[in-house]
């Protein structure tokens, strides 16, 4: 049974026959149907609706609203119902008691280029305040928790070395572990054309310490824990749990931000420290078994080959790495606001900013070493 | 309409529910209260089968819901309408955005017919026209509560859970609602489950109200009720607050 509507009529008696379904679920439908009514009607109109099966609430509103702009100025039609539909009354009630939309505040859209360039640069300024506030503030705390190392709040930090540093161990030490015997493959493909062979010990052991085994943890801890971080804190804000803390007279930055950078500052440079054995024992498995120098031999060229500083040099910038990875995840989950798909968004940005600034340190660094001779 | 039959809920060792019958009847208003941790809210839950129970049988229309299948799951899911304790909106969508969600998925996707709905809900709740362009965060409590209620109307149900629908609200919309519900109740058929702990609206809408204790729940008309020797419904029916909403509906 469709749901039907027809008008008859012509001049100042109108007849509206309304018949099949009329329950919610034909809405769609009567919707559609109800674009063929005129524009505007004057007159008497009949609504007749003896042959609507169950009507539900929602269609006869979107009848009611639009026979209501059919007749805008009120008066020039009257509307009649023949078997009304018990909420009828209810319904019209409630259209007439519902005021006009407020005009819609004047739009902050165009404006031309100008206006849309000072206006980006304005959110940029805002955006470099706010983050040079949560630098500071943090800052602030850490400073003050360094000299009073009471306030270091001792059980928080060691969950987070537990989260961030224990947890990853295994998925750390696999990853060193194969690449650096991608790495030693690679080059002893090509050392091998010169006869080179055990030069693949100086390669792997100086790429591994200086620059693999840092990188590569700190781009597996940014994916796994960066990522935690924004979306932890990210979630406490929209539960208005960090407003709570506040209002508790309590410091988020104090009590969220500041023992997960102290926890990674401890957590990621022994990761690297792990990271860079399993880095050699790849290496050195790979010279053992595929180049076939003997385990002394392989021992004796890596003393050659690195000096202490080669070790140092890699391992200084895991707590710089670190502090870099915690504070971008903490700053994206402060900045989360109103809704779940803001988080979504800032956990991603967190990551992705989090591994761009752990490369450029990187380059920066790297820059800096050699011009220091090291 | 619905019956639930020995109920049992535990979280680990806490035993929530100890075998609970609960039955509603189609057209009536019933009313759940309790103190707060009895499990109200958790029995609502497990009526709308996002809990398995661990024990014990809870029927909606007659049917079990183990039993059912996708299709028949869905079009379960059309005739009740709810609102979750603390308004539960999707974040990221506009408060006109939600009412929509269920209406795009079982109903139409005119544009018209939906703008139509959504008008209609919002009026029915009582939220002013512009707040369909809010999202959720920036809604009041007891505006949120009103979204909620509209969603759960857009498909127009023929029963309702409501889960503490008027706390939050100031005495004269809750005093509002109370008739709305009724209204609507008396004139779209609708049978109304509802938690709460206000005893105004309990009084002036439910026809029976059962109350859970110690895991079970005792069941009758407010009034006959309000006999019942226990210490608790002693304290709740016959407290300060209960005597002024009780005379009330007495005038
Ligand atoms: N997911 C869960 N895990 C463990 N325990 C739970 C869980 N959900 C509820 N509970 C426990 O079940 C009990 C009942 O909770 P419920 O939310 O139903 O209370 P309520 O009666 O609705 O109270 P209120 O009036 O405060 O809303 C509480 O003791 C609560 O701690
Ligand atoms: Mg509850």
């Amino acid at each position: 049974m469709r749901s039907s509507l027809a008008l008859e009529g012509d001049g100042d008696t109108w007849k509206l026959e309304l018949g099949g379904d009329w329950s919610a679920s034909a809405l769609g439908e009567i919707v559609e149907q109800l674009d063929s009514l005129p524009p505007r009607l004057r007159g008497t109109l009949t609504c007749d609706w003896t042959r609507a099966h169950a009507p539900g609430i929602g269609p006869v509103w979107a009848l009611l609203t639009r026979l209501g702009a059919a007749n805008p100025g009120s008066g020039e039609l009257r509307i009649l119902h023949l078997a009304a539909p018990s909420h009828l009354r209810f319904l019209e009630d409630l259209r007439d008691a519902r005021a006009e939309p407020a005009p819609s505040a004047p739009c902050d859209g165009s404006g031309g280029p100008i206006a849309t360039l000072g206006r980006w640069s304005l959110a940029q300024g805002l955006r470099v305040r706010e983050f040079a506030a949560f630098v500071g503030r943090m800052v602030a705390v850490l400073t003050r928790a360094l000299s009073k190392p009471r306030a270091l709040r001792a059980s928080s930090l060691v969950r987070h070395v537990q989260e961030t540093g224990i947890a990853a161990v295994p998925i750390v030490s696999l990853i060193a572990f194969l690449i650096s015997v991608i790495v030693a493959y690679l080059g002893a493909q090509q050392l091998r054309l010169f006869g080179a062979d055990i030069f693949v010990v100086d390669l792997t052991a100086i790429a591994v310490l200086r620059e693999m085994g840092v990188l590569l943890t700190s781009i597996i801890v940014a994916g796994r824990s960066g990522s935690a971080f924004a979306a932890e804190i990210g979630v406490m804000q929209l539960n208005e749990e960090t407003d709570a803390l506040r209002a508790l007279g309590l410091d988020p930055i104090e009590l969220l931000v500041v023992p997960r950078v102290l926890g990674l500052v401890v957590a990621l440079p022994l990761l690297t420290v792990i990271a860079d054995a399993m880095g050699l024992a790849g290496g050195g498995l790979l010279a053992h078994f595929q180049l076939h120098i003997p385990w002394a031999q392989f021992v004796n060229r890596l003393h050659a080959a690195i000096a202490p500083s080669t070790f140092w040099v890699g391992l200084i910038k895991a707590p710089i790495f670190a502090v870099l990875i915690a504070a971008t995840g903490a700053y994206r989950g402060m900045q989360v606001r109103d809704s779940a798909r803001e988080l979504g968004r800032l956990t991603t940005l967190a990551v992705v900013q989090s591994i761009f600034l752990v490369i450029l340190a990187d380059a920066v660094l790297a820059v800096l070493f050699v011009r220091l001779g090291v | 309409m619905i019956r639930v039959r020995g109920l049992v809920s535990r979280f680990g060792g806490q035993v929530v529910h100890e075998g609970l019958d609960m039955q509603v009847e189609e057209g009536e208003i019933f009313g759940i209260v309790g103190g707060s941790g009895t499990g109200k809210s958790v029995l609502l839950r497990t009526i709308l089968g996002l809990k398995r129970p661990e024990a014990g049988s809870v029927e909606l229309y007659g049917r079990s819901l183990d039993g059912l299948d996708a299709r028949e799951r869905a079009a379960l899911v059309q005739k009740y309408g709810v609102t979750f304790q603390n308004g539960a909106l999707i974040s990221s969508l506009t408060v006109a955005e939600n009412v929509r969600l269920p209406l795009r998925e079982y109903r139409t996707r005119s544009p018209e017919a939906l703008e139509s709905q959504t008008q209609l809900c919002l009026a029915m709740v009582g939220l002013p026209p512009g707040t369909e362009e809010k999202y959720p965060a920036q809604l009041s409590g007891g505006m949120t509560k009103r979204a909620a209620l509209a969603r759960a109307l857009a498909l127009e149900p023929s029963l309702l859970f409501l889960d503490e629908p008027t706390a939050g609200l100031d005495p004269i919309s809750a005093a509002a609602f109370d008739e709305l519900l009724l209204y609507l109740h008396s004139r779209l058929d609708l049978t109304v489950v509802m938690i709460t702990h206000d005893l105004d609206t309990l009084f002036r809408t439910c026809g029976r109200v059962g109350v859970i204790i110690d895991g079970k729940m005792r069941s009758g008309a407010p009034r006959q009720l309000a006999e019942d020797p226990h210490p608790w419904i002693q304290a709740y029916f016959h407290g300060p607050r209960a005597r002024a909403a009780q005379e009330q509906t007495h005038g």
